[in-house]
């Protein structure tokens, strides 16, 4: 088994126009896609939400910017760490993250080992 | 598997409702627009964190703490609040002592959910304004979940919450509980905006709205809410909850799985809600004891004497008749009138139906009413006048509300046409 990265790239969603049954629904999603993989070995429950502040520091300048870097207009959300035979079963597996269904991006990274 | 708990239905339109409540009595009700922020900020924080370290032991607890320190720190920052109310006097004393990881007292937002539940019910609002404003902020639909739910246009729900809102921040306040004199009108606004709500979604038709009994359950636990305090724990509070059950109970057998309205004869009554029932007959048995007849309490046991008949050949039309009879001595409308008759149908034969509909008072108020055609095509349908029941049914059909009206109306008049060979 290797480890890999799930990294959560996010649009800005305004979930503040959302109504709490859908915000349920979007958890429930979650929490069934967590759990399921908690079930069956694939995670073991490491890895947290990345709050949308922070800072840049860049080059030997060391110059400090406002963050999160989003060059790419959306920013990394949170991320988990999951355990899967190779990278084809990795990314079957994060086929599963109902963040895909609001046009999201789940990068997937091999941890590299020793 | 895994031990998370796991999320009940609907918790998160439950906990907006509850935690708008709170907040709105620590920051008041000028102050609804702030609270149901803050209540939106605090779901998404869970949203946000939750998948993540599971779903917590006590969600609803997690929430409401999270909701009153996000309020705490709000306050602390804003200078409008410098006239601290003693709710936040002893809320920033909370904060400084439990460092807010202490909960919030059950009794508090209960309490909190009341007081909304009474301040909704404002004499200068209309019933559906109420309704409308009930559904917002105590049952934590969104604008376009009341607009489905109660078959209008976003546009105009949004206007009707605004023009509520502004009645209240005019001439409103949080109402209290404390012995007011104007408690009891105020219930009498709180029934008639629960029974209005139930009703909304009793007869809805599926094909238009999923879950429409989504609706019947809420009305049923603002209820209980209601009956949990001693402003509301009158025999009417408990003739409305048995009204509400037992009618709740056998809707899962009033609409076929396509949507149709199946008519009483036919329902399978295996599919109606024993647990329900039983709760019915409980809040019936104890709405009696008072001897304080209300109209629900008479339409409630109309319902129970349905609940209890075994198959509809056993139905007790008798006692029906003579509940109808009183139902009508308090609630002299033509509906009631054409309830009453078609029991007098039912107990007594056709013929008598028939004469019983043709005298009802002000008849032409139902000109509108699909079931008033319906009744009297019943009647000579069951006496063998096929012709007759065929112009009634076709007329029932024209005035048909909805597609599982129409639909139940145009089998009839399949049903009692000339069989062509």
């Amino acid at each position: 088994m290797t480890k890999f990265l799930y990294l959560f790239w996010n649009k800005p969603t305004n979930w503040k126009s959302q109504s709490p049954e859908e915000m349920e629904r979007r958890m429930k999603k979650w929490m069934t896609w967590m759990d399921s993989m908690k079930a069956s070995g694939h995670f073991k429950g490491a890895g947290d939400r990345l709050e949308d502040t922070g800072s840049l520091v860049r080059g030997p300048q060391k110059s400090v910017t406002d963050g999160p870097y989003a060059e790419a207009k959306d920013t990394i959300g949170g991320y988990i760490v999951v355990e899967a035979k190779d990278l084809k079963e990795a990314v079957e597996l994060s086929k599963g993250c109902p963040m895909l269904e609001g046009d999201g991006l789940v990068e997937v990274r091999p941890i590299a080992s020793m | 598997m895994s031990d998370i708990p796991v999320l009940v239905d609907h918790l998160f339109r439950r906990e907006a409702g509850k935690m708008v409540s709170y907040l709105t009595r620590i920051f008041g009700f000028s102050r609804l627009n702030l609270a149901e922020d803050v209540v939106q900020d605090t779901l998404i924080k869970a949203l946000e964190v939750w998948p993540f370290h599971g779903v917590p032991d006590n969600p609803s607890a997690w929430l409401m703490r999270a909701a009153r320190n996000r309020a705490i720190d709000i306050i602390r920052r804003d200078d409008r609040f410098r006239l601290a109310t003693p709710e936040l006097t002893h809320l920033l004393r909370i904060r400084e002592e439990e460092s807010g990881e202490g909960p919030v007292p059950e009794k508090e937002i209960q309490d909190a959910q009341l007081r909304m539940m009474f301040s909704c019910c404002h004499p200068e609002l209309t019933a559906d304004s109420q309704v409308t404003l009930i559904l917002k902020t105590l049952c934590g639909f969104s604008v376009s979940e009341i607009a489905h739910a109660l078959l209008s246009q976003e546009d105009s729900v949004e206007k009707r919450l605004g023009r509520a809102r502004k009645t209240l921040r005019d001439s409103g306040d949080f109402v209290e509980l404390t012995n007011r004199s104007d408690i009891p009108g105020r219930l009498e606004a709180v029934y008639q905006a629960i029974y209005l709500l139930f009703n909304e979604g009793y007869h809805s038709s599926s094909s238009d709205r999923k879950e429409p009994e989504e609706l019947c359950y809420e009305a049923i636990r603002l209820t209980l809410l209601l009956s949990e305090h001693p402003h509301g724990q009158r025999p009417k509070t408990f003739a409305l909850l048995a009204l509400m059950c037992l009618h709740a109970a056998r809707l899962q057998g009033r609409l076929a799985d396509d949507g149709t309205l199946i008519q009483l004869e036919f329902q399978d009554r295996s599919k109606w809600d024993k647990f329900l029932m039983g709760q019915g007959f409980q809040y019936l048995e104890k709405a009696w004891e008072s001897n304080v007849v209300s109209e629900y309490l008479v339409e409630a046991s109309i319902a129970g004497i349905h609940c209890g008949a075994k198959t509809y050949e056993e139905t007790e039309w008798g006692r029906i008749l003579e509940l109808y009879d009183l139902l009508y001595h308090l609630k002299p409308t033509p509906v009631v009138a054409l309830n009453r008759a078609i029991a007098v149908g039912k107990a007594k034969g056709p013929e008598e139906g028939l004469a019983e509909l043709n005298k009802i008072p002000d008849a032409e108020k139902l000109k509108d009413y699909p079931f008033y055609p319906a009744a009297k095509g019943e009647f000579h349908l069951l006496a063998g006048r096929t012709i007759e029941a065929g112009a009634y049914f076709n007329k029932a059909m024209n005035l048909a509300r909805n597609q599982p009206e129409k639909d139940f109306f145009e089998r009839k008049l399949e049903a009692s046409g000339p069989k062509l060979i």
